[in-house]
């Protein structure tokens, strides 16, 4: 399991710029990794993306949310189930699962705990 | 459990357009500055925004202004936003503007540190702007995000922003409806140009509910000259202004009314389009356009009579 993270970053690095948060939603943001935006924004784009498509902070980079928005709508390999996700609300990030594998996190569950008050109202 | 105040209960009723403004940024002064800037603005308008470091430059803070024009008697509307503070300090100053009466929080994303004067400083964003808004509701049912109590839950009411023109067009409509199911019930729009847009976006946001479930405020920005649109288009992110609308004041005899004239066509504009429940007003004139824009427009507290489109 030592080894895990590491062969995880070899996979995701050099095809989504992986950033190894260790709750992997890439999924749900048209395979488009949300932690590559400057701002880490794990909820649609901010009001900052330029008339071109563009960052905010990096004018010369498209942003991060126009990619996962357009890819999350028209990709056609991408599961229904996938594209539904796009708009839900994910949780703020769980800073202490930096560096750990996403994969193991997925499998055991870990990756989907949220702070008590967050679920309050629905539970 | 306290009542709600008067932007909330014109934002829950509708019964008129309602009218907000942002304060402007102090750099040092006192207590007797900010009360004649509040007075100044405060009879035309239904609260007033405190802004969180606008543009990415340190000001005095939100929190401070916020608690000071409560106790001044007047309403505020707290700006945070997510780039300066992790979530414990967000919610620490959320608890402690509450203690002082402070209601209405607006929540953003907040402009980038590269936008601001010291691009070398730390950016946060450990919450993003949909989850500010979720935690601020969390809070106002009496715990933090922990699920730790408080000991009294705060009354607030609980807003944000969007940006109609900012890309992806299409999408922005459904990511006001994300903050409205996080318990947004206020929406201030950015600054815009474009009514073509803003008229999609609205159409948009009465389909699919978030014009019904939250005050839409589009906002509009009070400016002198053509210098100033330019800087927005060139400097300020995520808004741009046409060529044309900035050639159309640079070209003119007088510059500075045609700025407010087309401030006042843009507003009219806005308050015409179905959903639309008032306006925003950011002030760069510094004279006493406010006022002149809600008395041409017959909007705020002023004008108590009239109606409002209903969603």
């Amino acid at each position: 399991m030592k080894f895990l993270p590491i062969i995880e970053h070899a996979v995701k690095k050099p095809l989504w710029d992986c950033k190894m948060c260790g709750q992997c939603v890439l999924h749900s943001t048209g395979m488009t990794c949300p932690m590559t935006c400057p701002k880490t924004l794990r909820n649609g784009p901010c009001g900052g993306v330029r008339e071109n498509g563009h960052c905010e902070v990096k004018p010369e980079m498209r942003c991060v949310w126009v990619k996962a928005e357009g890819r999350a709508r028209t990709w056609p390999l991408l599961p229904e189930a996938w594209r539904e996700e796009f708009n839900h609300m994910r949780p703020p990030v769980n800073n202490a699962l930096k560096g750990q594998s996403s994969w193991l996190n997925l499998l055991n569950g870990t990756d989907r705990g949220t702070p008590p008050g967050w679920t309050a109202d629905s539970r | 459990m306290t009542e709600a105040n008067a932007f909330e209960r014109l934002c829950q009723t509708r019964e008129r357009h309602i009218v907000t403004a942002e304060f402007p940024s102090f750099d040092g002064g006192t207590l007797e500055d900010i009360r004649l800037a509040a007075e100044r603005l405060a009879p035309w308008v239904d609260a007033i925004n405190v802004t969180d470091n606008p543009a990415a430059h340190a000001h005095a803070s939100n929190t401070a202004m916020a608690i000071a024009l409560t106790q001044l008697g007047y309403n505020p509307i707290l700006q945070v936003v997510c780039r300066d503070k992790n979530r414990l300090a967000i919610q620490s100053d959320i608890v402690g503007v509450s203690m002082f009466g402070v209601q209405n929080i607006c929540a953003l994303t907040g402009d980038d540190v590269t936008a601001g004067d010291e691009p070398e400083a730390r950016r946060v964003y450990d919450l993003d702007g949909p989850q500010l808004v979720k935690v601020a509701t969390i809070m106002g049912t009496g715990m933090y995000l922990s699920g730790r109590s408080l000991k009294a839950p705060p009354h607030l009411f609980v807003g944000a922003v969007e940006n109609p023109t900012a890309p992806p067009l299409e999408y922005r409509a459904e990511r006001a409806l994300k903050k409205v199911e996080a318990g947004a019930r206020f929406l201030q729009l950015q600054i815009h140009y474009r009514p073509d847009i803003l008229e999609a976006f609205m159409a948009a946001c009465v389909r699919n509910g978030v014009a019904e479930r939250a005050a839409i405020l589009p906002t509009v920005c009070l400016t002198k000259a053509a210098r100033a649109l330019t800087f927005m288009n060139d400097q300020v992110p995520g808004i741009s202004v046409p060529k044309p609308t900035i050639d159309r004041v640079a070209n003119s005899d007088d510059p500075k009314e045609e700025s407010y004239q087309l401030v006042r066509e843009l507003a009219s504009h806005a308050l015409s389009l179905p959903g639309v429940a008032g306006l925003h007003i950011t002030d760069f004139r510094h004279d006493d356009s406010v006022r002149r824009l809600t008395e041409d427009l017959a909007i705020g507290p002023r004008f108590k009579e009239q109606h409002a489109h209903s969603a």
